[in-house]
């Protein structure tokens, strides 16, 4: 699993593609940091949100290649005929993105540290509200993954991908035209309600819970898409 | 070594693999032939542990594919049809990873890592991107893939597809050397090369074994009569009628002609018959001198061509 994350991870960095979307990243949010200096105490829980909303567009062009560029390869076969379990592939796969997205998170701390030095924020609020947003990366990053095992076009992975991360982001919105069991349902679905507590400074053990298992359900579809296909008389 | 029972794989419809079974030594080469699209790459893949087969069993040194795949699949190298390469890489980094996701420890690795890049003959492109490398340099990165971690069997699909003659005679000899160490199954639709490095030959068509010999025994068993091929110093029609009236000669058939006092004949005659001393005192008599007499066997090219026809007829009656 270690071998897989690693050269993945060394991968995205062999390619422009790490540095041109942390830099893209790092600018618009370095934009936005700007405009907000000298409105409100809570500069970096605004923007962290701001981050948030930007994952949708950076994270698909993140995970696109993950799987789908094995299956291209034909790298897939020597995965999938080496002595390693699937699980240990997903897994790795998995961490080498997330990986690249905490490092684009650790990237982005310049700004609460600027605020830090510059001012007296509340740090208890800056470090919840980046809780939330590392556990909102890692569904939104371990949803990529899952798109990505799904074909062998990339960039079909990544529209998969931008399509269902804005669904996920709309899910509490989508329960407002509905009444009773489906309006509860997709309210309970809805991760940015609970992200929104963390932006609070909440951080309630049931939220972080429910979306490191939100995060985990995709891996196990990835899993069974990959077993599916190695299993399957179609 | 490898043991295959009553394999089969249904794809929908389509029964790409039907009830294969067959079984390969230790220290074989195994040739698995068959024309494009007859299952040869769907049988590997089975036997690699990359799909499953609908049914059946694949045991490698006694263990089951399915019940133990992690254990078996460290006694596999495995090279598809398309070298499983991350373009992204250097042949260095390439290998080393592959070491790591087969678990060989790191100090059994320095060495076995520059004994296989020897013996593929990739030590002087080591630092070089894959993607920068030609097509038979990216052949032999794919071939030192399978061999690390010293597997005991060595899955070889179509290793010199692409190649260019040279390259395709260096792959051959170092697949021959490789047998002395490993048990190798190798894929090919190009039937010499199958003859010149394989001790045995599956021959696969439509997903079913038609046959399983040596290249020579499936040569001798196939040809109910013997041929030869025969020069005569002498006019062509006066020769061809004195051959032709020996008892025991049933066809004959003029070949190129290479200077005007010589002619060159095909001859089939019956398998029972030893045609040679009557042609050659006959000949003789009339002052016509043999000037070259060589038997013909049949080639696997016309043996595989000959099976796969009798198939067909068989399955239109």
């Amino acid at each position: 699993m270690l071998a897989i994350m690693k050269r993945d991870f060394k991968s995205y960095f062999s390619s422009p593609i790490a540095y041109v979307l942390i830099g893209l990243f790092m600018l618009l949010v370095g934009l936005y940091f700007n405009s907000f200096l000298g409105y409100g105490s809570d500069i970096i829980g605004e923007l962290v949100s701001v981050m948030s909303g930007l994952l949708l567009f950076i994270v698909p062009i993140m995970t696109m290649r993950s799987m789908a560029e094995d299956k291209k390869n034909g790298t897939e076969i020597l995965l999938l005929t080496a002595p390693v379990k699937v699980s240990e592939i997903v897994m790795g796969k998995f961490l080498a993105a997330y990986s690249v997205f905490l490092v684009m998170t650790g990237v982005s701390l310049i700004f609460p540290i600027i605020t830090i030095i510059a001012g007296k924020p509340d740090i208890l609020l800056i470090f919840s509200s980046y809780l939330g947003y590392i556990l909102l990366g890692a569904i939104y990053v371990s949803f990529g993954v899952f798109a990505s095992s799904l074909t062998e076009n990339q960039i079909i992975a990544a529209i998969i991908s931008l399509v269902s991360i804005f669904l996920i982001q709309n899910v509490g919105y989508l329960a407002s035209f509905f009444s009773g069991f489906l309006n509860k349902a997709f309210l309970w679905l809805s991760v940015m309600d609970r992200y929104e507590d963390f932006s609070k400074g909440i951080i309630d053990l049931t939220s972080v819970i429910f979306m490191v298992c939100y995060a985990a359900v995709f891996l196990i579809l990835t899993y069974r898409v990959i077993e599916h296909k190695r299993w399957s008389q179609g | 070594m490898i043991e295959i029972q009553n394999l089969t794989k249904v794809y929908g419809k389509i029964v790409a693999v039907d009830n294969i079974s067959f079984t390969v030594e230790k220290g074989e080469i195994l040739g698995f032939l068959g024309p494009n699209g007859a299952g040869k790459s769907t049988t590997m893949n089975i036997l690699t542990g990359f799909i499953s087969s609908t049914s059946g069993t694949v045991r490698i040194a006694g263990k089951d594919i399915l019940e133990n795949p992690l254990e078996v699949k460290k006694q596999i190298g495995f090279l598809p049809e398309q070298p499983p390469l991350y373009l992204d890489m250097t042949v260095n980094e390439y290998l080393d990873f592959c070491a790591k996701l087969k678990s060989v420890p790191a100090k059994v690795w320095k060495g076995q890592k520059k004994d296989i890049m020897e013996l593929v003959k990739i030590t002087h492109v080591s630092h070089r991107l894959i993607k920068n490398l030609s097509k038979g340099y990216k052949q032999r990165v794919g071939l030192a893939q399978a061999l690390v971690g010293t597997p005991e069997v060595l899955i070889l699909d179509e290793p010199t597809v692409g190649l260019d003659p040279k390259q395709i005679i260096e792959i051959r000899n170092l697949i021959r050397a490789l047998g002395k160490r490993h048990t190798i199954i190798l894929s090919s639709h190009i039937l010499p090369e199958v003859s010149a490095v394989c001790d045995r030959v599956v021959i696969i068509n439509k997903g079913r074994i038609v046959a399983i010999d040596t290249p020579e025994n499936l040569s001798k068993a196939l040809s109910d009569f013997s041929r030869f091929t025969v020069t005569v110093a002498g006019p062509e029609n006066k020769v061809k009628d004195i051959i032709s009236k020996i008892y025991g000669v049933k066809y004959i058939e003029s070949s190129t002609k290479l200077k005007n006092d010589e002619c060159s004949f095909i001859v089939e005659a019956d398998k029972d018959i030893d045609v040679r001393k009557p042609m050659f005192n006959q000949l003789a008599q009339h002052g016509f001198p043999i000037l070259e007499l060589r038997s013909l066997n049949l080639t696997l090219e016309e043996i595989f061509l000959q099976l796969t026809r009798t198939e067909e007829k068989e399955a239109v009656s």
